[in-house]
C-alpha cells in the first residue's frame, strides 16, 4: 500500500533545484581552485562555464523560491523540531526511538531546507555582483570585496548541507531517494519515519 | 613564443612551482610627472604599436583624453588642475597598469595561465586562456584592467612585452619629447628618481617623493611626483596592496574550505562504515 510523498510537479522542481546545482558546485569548484580545473575542461572551458554558472544559478535560485512558496509552511520549525535537535546524536547513532516523532520533515530536513533557501539567496544576491563586476564603480569597490567573500562563504555553507543531503537521501534512510523519484512511499514507511505525518 | 615559459615568475591559477628559471634584469619604467607637458604623444605611441583601434576622445572639462582607461585605451595622461599653495598647478600623471611585483589580479585569477609574471617583472595578460569573470579587476589596487563585453577578455598595458624581450624600450617611452619617460632596470630607475626628488627639493618642493608603493613589493613603474602630500590628485592611492578580502579568500577561506569538504565526504563515509543505513520496518505482507 503506498502513498503519495510528492506530486509531479514537487519532484520536477526537486530534480532541476538537484541538477542545476550539481552544475554551479562543478564549474564553482573550477573557478575556486586550480586543483578542480579539470572540471572546465570536461564542462566545455573555462570561458563557456564562465557563461552558464550564472545562468544556471538564476534557474537555481527560481526552483528555490518555487519551492519556499511551496513548502515554507511545511518547514516552520517548531518547538517539537527543537526538542528533536537536541536528540541529534541518538539521530545519528539510528536510535530514532529515543526522539520525539516527527512529522512530514523532521527538525534536520527542515533546517536542510533554510539553509539553502538563505544560502541561495546570498548566492544570488553576491553572484549578481560578480556577474557585472564592471557595473560596480571604483568608489563602491567595497561592494565587489565584500560580494567575493559572500559568494565564497554562502557556497561553503550550501556545499556542507548538500554533502549531508545526498548522504541521508540516498545511503542513510532507504526509500528516501525513490520518494523523490516515484512520489510513492510506502504506509509502514511512512509511519516509521514520519508518524506524525497527516 | 617559444622559450617563453623558461621566463614565467608567477602563474594565476595554477598550484605547483612555475618553470621560470631564466634570470634577467627587473625592468621598470620612470615616469617624471614634473616635466611631463601633457603631449600624449606616449597615448598615440600606445595605441599605434598594439594596434588597438581610435577611442573617441571624451569632454569632461579637462585636457584628459578620457575619463579613465578602456579595454583599448591602455595608457592615459590623467590631468588635474588645482591650486598648491595658492598657485595654480596641472598635475599631470601617465597612468597605465602599474606592474606590481606582488600583482593582486593574478592573485584573483582563477583561469590558469590568463595572467602571468615574467622574471624582469612583467605582468601580462593572456587573452587566450582568459575567461572574463573580471575578479582582477577586484584584485588591482590601481583599477586597471578593464572588460571588453565583446569578447568577454581584460585588456591593459602589457609594458610592451614584445618589444622589451627582443630588446626595444616600450613605445610609450620611446614616444617621449622630454625625456621624462625612461626604460631601464629597476635599480637605475630608481636611481634616477632619487637623483630627479633630491634636485626638486633643491628647488623649494619640500613633498617631492618617489612613488614605488611596497604594499605591492614595489611597481615596474617608478613614479616622481612634486606633491608627496597629495597623491590623491595624481590618482595614486596612498598605501596600494592586495585587497585584504582577496587574500581571506585565497588563502584562510580556501583551504578551510577544502577541509571542510574533505571531512565532509570522509565524515559520511566514516559513519556509514560505523552505523549503516537506518534500519527499516519489517516488510509486512501486501495487503489483499
Amino acid at each position: 500500500m503506498t502513498i503519495e510523498r510528492y506530486s509531479f510537479q514537487e519532484r520536477v522542481i526537486h530534480w532541476t533545484a538537484g541538477l542545476t546545482y550539481i552544475y554551479l558546485l562543478l564549474t564553482g569548484l573550477a573557478f575556486y581552485s586550480p586543483t578542480m580545473w579539470w572540471i572546465a575542461g570536461m564542462l566545455g572551458g573555462g570561458p563557456v562555464i564562465r557563461y552558464w554558472h550564472p545562468v544556471a544559478g538564476l534557474a537555481f535560485v527560481a526552483t528555490v523560491l518555487w519551492m519556499y512558496k511551496a513548502w515554507r509552511r511545511d518547514m516552520r520549525l517548531s518547538d517539537l523540531d527543537r526538542k528533536w535537535a537536541k536528540g541529534i546524536v541518538d539521530y545519528v547513532s539510528h536510535q530514532d526511538h529515543k526522539l520525539p516523532p516527527v512529522g512530514k520533515y523532521n527538525g534536520g530536513q527542515k533546517q536542510f531546507f533554510w539553509v539553502m533557501f538563505y544560502g541561495a539567496l546570498a548566492l544570488l544576491a553576491s553572484g549578481m555582483i560578480l556577474w557585472w563586476t564592471e557595473a560596480i564603480p571604483w568608489s563602491l569597490r567595497w561592494v565587489r570585496f565584500a560580494a567575493v567573500l559572500l559568494h565564497v562563504a554562502a557556497f561553503l555553507v550550501t556545499v556542507a548541507g548538500f554533502i549531508v543531503h545526498v548522504y541521508m537521501g540516498t545511503v542513510v534512510v532507504k526509500g528516501g531517494l525513490t520518494a523523490m523519484t516515484s512520489g510513492k512511499v510506502t504506509k509502514e514507511w511512512a509511519h516509521h519515519h514520519h508518524p506524525l505525518w497527516k | 613564443m617559444a622559450g617563453s615559459t623558461l621566463e614565467l615568475k608567477r602563474i594565476s591559477a595554477v598550484s605547483t612551482a612555475p618553470p621560470g628559471v631564466r634570470e634577467t634584469t627587473v625592468v621598470s619604467k620612470y615616469i617624471d610627472t614634473t616635466s611631463c607637458i601633457g603631449c600624449k604623444a606616449c597615448e598615440v605611441a600606445c595605441q599605434q604599436w598594439n594596434d588597438l583601434p581610435p577611442e573617441v576622445t571624451v569632454q569632461f572639462g579637462t585636457y584628459q583624453t578620457l575619463p579613465d582607461m578602456t579595454p583599448s585605451f591602455w595608457n592615459l595622461i590623467r590631468f588635474e588642475e588645482t591650486e598648491v599653495d595658492g598657485a595654480q598647478a596641472w598635475l599631470m600623471r601617465k597612468d597605465q597598469c602599474m606592474h606590481c611585483a606582488d600583482p593582486g589580479c593574478l592573485a584573483a585569477c582563477p583561469a590558469p595561465s590568463a595572467i602571468v609574471q615574467y622574471v624582469n617583472g612583467i605582468v601580462d595578460f593572456n587573452q587566450e586562456h582568459c575567461i572574463g569573470c573580471g575578479y582582477c579587476m577586484t584584485g588591482c589596487p590601481f583599477n586597471v584592467p578593464k572588460l571588453n563585453k565583446t569578447t568577454s577578455k581584460v585588456y591593459k598595458c602589457t609594458l610592451c612585452v614584445d618589444r622589451v624581450s627582443v630588446g626595444l624600450e616600450p613605445a610609450c617611452i620611446k614616444a617621449c619629447p622630454t625625456g621624462c619617460l625612461q626604460f631601464g632596470s629597476k635599480p637605475q630607475m630608481l636611481h634616477l628618481a632619487e637623483q630627479r626628488v633630491a634636485r626638486l627639493k633643491e628647488n623649494g618642493f619640500a613633498n617631492a617623493m618617489v612613488y614605488d608603493p611596497p604594499g605591492v613589493g614595489g611597481t615596474g613603474v617608478v613614479t616622481v611626483v612634486a606633491h608627496g602630500d597629495r597623491l590623491a590628485s595624481y590618482g595614486l592611492p596612498r598605501d596600494p596592496s592586495i585587497p585584504l578580502a582577496v587574500t581571506l579568500w585565497k588563502k584562510p577561506l580556501k583551504w578551510l574550505g577544502n577541509l571542510g569538504m574533505i571531512a565532509g565526504v570522509v565524515v559520511a563515509g566514516l559513519h556509514y562504515l560505523k552505523f549503516g543505513s537506518k534500519p527499516e520496518p519489517e516488510a509486512k505482507e501486501p495487503e489483499k
